[in-house]
Parts: structure tokens; C-alpha cells; sequence
């Protein structure tokens, strides 16, 4: 496979961009679900 | 109080629009939804990711660099498409004051910044070894360039004021402005002498792509799409609530204090 670094820097990049906003996202909607479970019951569902 | 205060609808027209304003349907809705469309765009992504790496041909000009397209051109699609919603969010923040209008427009704006990135720095990888630059200050890669900074004027005007709803405004009127970069955007490889490549892809005529790249390619478009669907509506799901805790404190507070 010719031009391989660029290829692979590429993927590399989407992995990095599309798996830190979808961590991100998880985190911040699990602490959410967390805080609002703990003030408000009814809330969280 | 009720927390569902925080998203009270305006007098007037639009309830129909407003029916999704209660938080508690919102959260019920997009929590059915939420799942699927996270699973769809895994499913979708990785099969157009891996179709396109292992499996399509190469090309006969560009060689194994065209393998980047998989990821650019869905990005690119995205960038666009995503500030296309962010402008129709505004709109109806702007018209009809709808309360997840708000909120949708500020989550879209950091996920469609990351697809931009993603579109400018795969573009700028394939650059390097098929044109010899990381970057030239073409037509089509200029107004993309303009479009990232709109969207981060975006994302730091709506947090720049301590009332979110003079916030959310100054953003809504940003993303309006800011949709007539989007025809410049499509149409700079016709209306300019440009590097880029003219589109392969259009609404009205046939392909001039070899179908052995177009399905990957469409798997990951779709894929993409999903995927960048299922961040928002995270996104929003986490807001609604964020904003329910911040309502439910401040009632609590005051309850206290009275």
C-alpha cells in the first residue's frame, strides 16, 4: 500500500476525533443521569 | 417548582413545535432513539471504513491515497449538512423561541467544528502526497476554513454572555449570516479555477465514480451521519438535564431562602 503514513495518520485522526467527542458524550450524560438521579428521582428516567 | 418551568413555552402559536419542549418527553423520546442511532452509525462506519480500506480498489492516479476519501469526503458532507441543521435550529430559536432549539444549536456547534477539523485535516493528509502541499489557499479550502471559524464563533458566542438566552441569539443570528458560506462552499469548484476536484457526487446525474468505491463511500456517509446524529442527541439529552439540575437547585435555593 503506497502513501501508508498519510493513510494511516488519517484513520488515525477520525479514531482520535470521533472516539474522544463519543467518550466525552458519555461521560457528561452519565454524571448528568448521575446528579439528576441524586436531586430528582423522577428526573433521571 | 417544577423543572419543566425552565422550558414553559411562550404564549401563542406553535404548540404543536412545543409539544417536545417538556423535557421529560424529550428525554423519553431520544432515549429510545439514542441507542439505535448509535448503533447504526458504528455498524455503518465500520463497514464503509473497512470496505474502503481492505477491499476497494486503488486508484489508478492517486493510488492507495484515495482510501482518505472514505473518511474526507463524509466529513466534508457532514461540515456542511451539520451547519445546515445548526442554521435551522437557530431559526427556530429565533421564530418560535423553542427552548431545544437553543440547546440543539449549542451541541450542534462543537460536532460540527470536530467534522470541519476532520474534513480539513484528512484534506490537508491527502494534499501533501498528491499535490505536493499541505495547504493552498484555494476556493473550495478556504471557505471550508471559513466555515470551521464559524462554527467556533459560534460555539464562543453563545457562551460569551452570562444570560444564555442573549447567547443563544447572538449565536442564531451568527449561524443565519453565516449559511450563505454553505452555496459558496458547494459551488467554489465551478465558480472557480480551483485545485480541488470538481464533485463526483451530485443529486441529478449519475456518478463518475467506479461502483466499487461509491458503496464503501455511502456506508460511510451514512455511517457518519448516524454516528454525528447519536452525538448530538447525547448531547442534548445531557444539556436537558444539566439544565433540570441547575432549575431544580435554584428552586431549591430559593425555597430555602424564602
Amino acid at each position: 500500500m503506497n502513501h501508508l503514513p498519510y493513510i494511516v495518520a488519517s484513520y488515525a485522526l477520525f479514531l482520535a476525533i470521533a472516539g474522544g467527542f463519543t467518550a466525552a458524550a458519555w461521560v457528561r450524560l452519565g454524571r448528568a443521569r448521575r446528579r439528576l438521579a441524586a436531586i430528582d428521582p423522577r428526573g433521571s428516567r | 417548582m417544577d423543572a419543566s418551568t425552565a422550558f414553559a413555552p411562550p404564549a401563542g402559536g406553535g404548540r404543536n413545535l412545543h409539544r417536545f419542549a417538556n423535557p421529560g418527553r424529550f428525554l423519553r423520546a431520544s432515549g429510545r432513539v439514542l441507542p439505535w442511532l448509535a448503533a447504526a452509525g458504528l455498524l455503518l462506519t465500520g463497514i464503509g471504513l473497512l470496505w474502503g480500506l481492505f477491499f476497494a480498489p486503488a486508484d489508478w492516479q492517486q493510488g492507495d491515497a484515495v482510501r482518505i476519501m472514505y473518511i474526507h469526503v463524509p466529513a466534508a458532507w457532514l461540515a456542511s449538512g451539520g451547519y445546515f441543521a445548526l442554521a435551522l435550529a437557530s431559526l427556530a430559536s429565533l421564530v418560535w423561541r423553542h427552548p431545544l432549539a437553543d440547546l440543539a444549536a449549542a451541541e450542534i456547534g462543537p460536532v460540527g467544528a470536530a467534522a470541519t477539523a476532520l474534513c480539513l485535516g484528512t484534506g490537508s493528509l491527502w494534499g501533501k502526497p498528491m499535490w505536493g502541499a499541505w495547504w493552498v489557499w484555494d476556493a473550495r479550502l478556504t471557505s471550508v476554513l471559513v466555515l470551521f471559524f464559524l462554527y467556533l464563533g459560534h460555539i464562543a458566542l453563545v457562551r460569551a454572555f452570562d444570560d444564555p438566552q442573549r447567547g443563544a441569539r447572538a449565536g442564531s443570528i451568527l449561524a443565519l449570516v453565516g449559511v450563505v458560506n454553505l452555496p459558496i462552499i458547494k459551488f467554489s469548484v465551478d465558480w472557480w479555477n480551483t485545485l480541488h476536484q470538481p464533485a463526483t457526487i451530485t443529486l441529478t446525474g449519475a456518478p463518475t465514480m467506479y461502483v466499487g468505491m461509491l458503496w464503501p463511500l455511502l456506508f460511510s456517509a451514512l455511517g457518519f451521519s448516524f454516528g454525528f446524529a447519536a452525538l448530538v442527541v447525547a448531547r442534548m439529552r445531557a444539556a436537558v438535564m444539566e439544565r433540570r439540575i441547575r432549575a431544580l437547585l435554584s428552586a431549591r435555593a430559593r425555597a430555602e431562602a424564602a
